[in-house]
């Protein structure tokens, strides 16, 4: 791809670094070259809290089929927790 | 038994505007003289095989660097700063000339340097190569590998750090350019390809392009799976044939 477009997500949640969990607040995600996975593309995102030196940012590179199963599986989790108990929403 | 040796380290430079980056700095340990390359780096950033390019130019007689381009948006780990980079949409064109210009002249001012200086970029370090070739008159030889965005056509793809297509630099270019790609790459595609040597002949510029079957985009990268083995080692020594004619003086 070689280009700089950006997905973004607003969050809340929590994610889990090198330097232990920490708030995130805004997920960036596209679709170029990984940095480490062997892929020639892949999907990635990454979660991000915090601003400056002190951002907490855990990533994930993945291929694309897997992003795929990734939304699929996510999207039958609330699926299942909505019918077991209503999702928050707006949080 | 001739020896051999190099030294290979982290260092600052000069870049735009007398910002001090950061560049991962290979070169052969001897008196010379050496010619110079500015190695680019590609999209994701100042990672390990960039210093791999960098030391592999430094085996091959070269004093190489390659700089952080991503450095303003430090510090952490190159990843980390690549991934900043692009949530900041990106380094803006002005700022790679200074950078690469900066690095062009930390090498011409080594004492073992023979004075010439070539630059060569990978990926989105491409696009970039053939933007500072056209925008730096002293630089001699310059290599695009498969840099995507040469052409625009989609002006979105412009934007006040990108404001000006490539492509229309081209009447500025001022050394020889080589361009490597993958005929099954799709960005720069085959028909961009065509576009970008059809804009170098109508204006009189030294290139030559080498086209290559079964291959996409970024095929030296061994640790992907669009490593092309023979295409990857072809591509090689047609770099090296061209950075001997124009940056030493004699091929191979």
């Amino acid at each position: 791809m070689c280009s700089y477009i950006t997905e973004r997500a607003g969050m809340s949640g929590s994610a889990k670094g090198p330097r232990g969990w920490a708030r995130i607040d805004q997920a960036n995600v596209y679709y170029d070259h990984p940095y480490h996975a062997p892929l020639d593309h892949s999907l990635n995102i990454d979660f991000l809290g915090g601003q400056g030196e002190e951002q907490t940012r855990v990533a994930v590179e993945m291929s694309a089929e897997s992003a795929r199963a990734l939304v699929k599986a996510i999207l039958a989790a609330l699926e299942q927790g909505d019918a077991a108990h209503p999702v928050e929403a707006g949080r | 038994m001739t020896y051999e040796g190099m030294l290979a380290e982290t260092l600052v430079v000069r870049g735009h505007g007398g910002d001090e980056i950061e560049a991962y700095y290979a070169r052969p340990l001897g008196a010379g003289p050496y010619p110079g390359v500015v190695v680019i780096h590609h999209m994701p950033g100042w990672d390990e095989w960039t210093r791999e390019v960098a030391r592999k130019f430094a085996q091959h007689g070269y004093a190489a660097i390659a700089p952080h381009l991503y450095s303003r948006s430090g510090p952490g780990s190159p990843d980390d700063v690549a991934a900043r980079a692009r949530a900041e949409g990106g380094v803006a064109d002005d700022q790679v000339v200074g950078d690469v210009g900066g690095c062009a002249r930390f090498l011409r001012a080594q004492p073992y340097a023979n004075g010439k200086v070539g630059v060569i970029g990978f990926c989105s370090g491409g696009r970039q190569t053939y933007m500072v070739a056209c925008r730096l008159p002293e630089l001699n030889a310059a290599v695009d590998c498969w840099g995507g965005g040469v052409i625009v056509d989609d002006p979105a793809q412009l934007n006040d750090k990108r404001p000006v297509p490539v492509i229309d630099l081209t009447p500025s270019l001022g050394c020889p350019l080589m361009g490597l790609f993958g005929n099954d790459d799709t960005n720069p595609n085959v028909d961009q390809v065509n576009r970008t040597e059809e804009a170098l002949k109508r204006h009189g510029k030294g290139y030559e392009f080498h086209r290559y079957d079964g291959a996409g985009h970024g095929f030296f990268a061994v640790d992907r799976a669009g490593y092309r083995p023979d295409q990857a080692v072809d591509g090689w020594s047609k770099v090296f044939a061209f950075y001997g004619k124009h940056l030493t003086g004699s091929a191979g």
